[in-house]
């Protein structure tokens, strides 16, 4: 299962709060894709995908899929 | 306003007392043209003589080595673009750390090679002396530690690594707060980062190193300091950094241990902090953290209410909305920014306070947002 997070036009660190609400909410295992054209997000996404030991699976494009693991 | 905390220092301090009485006398005997031989002229290039003799000394090159510029971003740009120019025989390639001023950065242009750093901000260095053993390199610059995040650089390495390829250091962060390592063959650095005046840059250039100066080489001390010199600027920058470098080792002492101190408690009292830069190879007076969820610009505007400067690396506090290339380098959240600096005149309790008022403020803008 994937859940996609339109944060187009938001700014940091709004596309990463979103992504913290919302990656509790699917089950371990599954994706979160989320769409951020905020260039802070290129650096913010990875570094709270580390700080929170979730998997940061793909990022590239304005687009990062992060996995949930716990 | 509440009590005023200045916790900025990185950016800029309030001239030292020494400085301040310098300038104010200089400005009466200094303002002469100190090219002409009357009297009043002569008067002048003595004092801008004597200014640039202990300037030259504190960064450890001759007088005749020492150029003045009208800042550290001066400094750069023309001290990289002439030995640039010098070595265009060899090449046009400009090597430096992902992590350099942005004078570096914008001189550089397209003919730079960047090396990454690692997430302490440190370049690496085999990844450095790859990119600068490479044919068709000018230069290689490396800051002797970076100015946001205060890790210190391998500078002795590093110049090992360049050979013949003369190594220009950045050492504005460092002039004064700590030792800038040996090894550099032209060196940067700017005034009022030592509690000294405005508009003072220092451009050393070692005896060996050839540059192709683009700036005129008029008669004004051959071309040392162009244009017409500001000799009481000059003087007020000399008289704070001998002033600075005699308090450096006390202050760098307390300046460590408060900085350890901050960083512990940071990390201790605040949820979801990262708290960045190298731990021990730093400068003594600065320190970086990001707290996650919150607006760096809130942040800031916060403690500021609450009397505090401090400045931050996060995009919403820049003009451009673009991060800190420094954290983006580093791989670091860059949101919920703050860079604390500590001046010669910042105290314990202040440090203190800061710290106690601090997981408070991060509480309740998190909350505002729902986290």
């Amino acid at each position: 299962m994937n859940v996609d997070l339109d944060c187009r036009g938001l700014l940091c660190p709004l596309p990463v709060i979103k992504l913290a609400k919302t990656l509790p909410t699917v089950a371990v295992g599954d994706t979160v894709t989320v769409l951020a054209d905020d260039p802070a997000a290129a650096t913010d996404i990875p570094a709270w995908c580390r700080m929170r030991s979730q998997e940061l699976v793909s990022a590239g494009e304005n687009q990062y899929v992060v996995r949930r693991v716990s | 306003m509440s009590e005023r905390t200045y916790l900025d220092a990185a950016s800029a301090e309030p001239m030292h007392p020494a400085a301040r009485e310098m300038l104010l006398s200089a400005v009466d005997s200094g303002w002469a043209d100190p090219v002409r031989l009357h009297h009043e002229g002569r008067t002048a290039r003595l004092l801008l003589d004597n200014a640039r003799a202990v300037l030259a000394d504190a960064v450890g090159v001759r007088p005749d080595e020492l150029y003045l510029t009208t800042s550290g971003t001066a400094a750069i740009q023309a001290g990289l673009t002439a030995v640039r120019a010098a070595r265009s025989r060899v090449g046009a390639t400009i090597v430096h750390s992902a992590v350099e001023h942005s004078a570096v950065l914008h001189t550089a242009g397209e003919a730079a090679v960047e090396v990454g750093v690692d997430r302490l901000g440190r370049v690496g260095l085999a990844a450095f002396t790859d990119a600068v053993r490479r044919p068709g390199v000018a230069v290689a610059a490396l800051q002797s530690a970076n100015h946001e995040v205060g890790t210190r650089q391998p500078i002795e390495a590093a110049a090992a690594a360049a050979g013949d390829v003369p190594l220009f250091v950045d050492a504005s962060a460092s002039v004064a707060h700590d030792v800038v390592p040996a090894g550099w063959s032209v060196l940067a650095a700017s005034a009022h980062k030592w509690g000294g005046p405005a508009g003072v840059g220092l451009l050393a250039v070692k005896k060996g190193t050839r540059i192709a100066p683009a700036w005129p080489m008029d008669e004004r001390e051959d071309g040392l300091s162009p244009g017409f010199p500001n000799v009481p600027n000059a003087l007020a920058a000399a008289a704070a950094l001998q002033a600075r470098l005699a308090e450096a080792e006390e202050l760098g002492k307390q300046h460590r241990a408060w900085i350890d101190e901050v960083r512990r408690r940071v990390a201790a009292d605040i949820p979801d902090v990262e708290v960045v830069g190298d731990a021990d190879d730093r400068l003594p007076h600065i320190l970086t953290f990001s707290c996650l969820y919150v607006d760096g610009e809130a942040l800031v505007t916060a403690l500021d209410a609450e009397g505090f400067a401090v400045s931050s690396g996060s995009a919403c506090t820049s003009s451009t909305l673009r991060p800190s290339h420094v954290l983006a380098a580093m791989g670091v959240l860059t949101h919920g920014n703050v860079r604390v600096s500590l001046g010669r005149d910042t105290t314990h309790d202040e440090v203190q306070r800061f710290c106690a008022v601090l997981p408070g403020l991060v509480q309740r803008i998190r909350a505002e947002v729902g986290m």
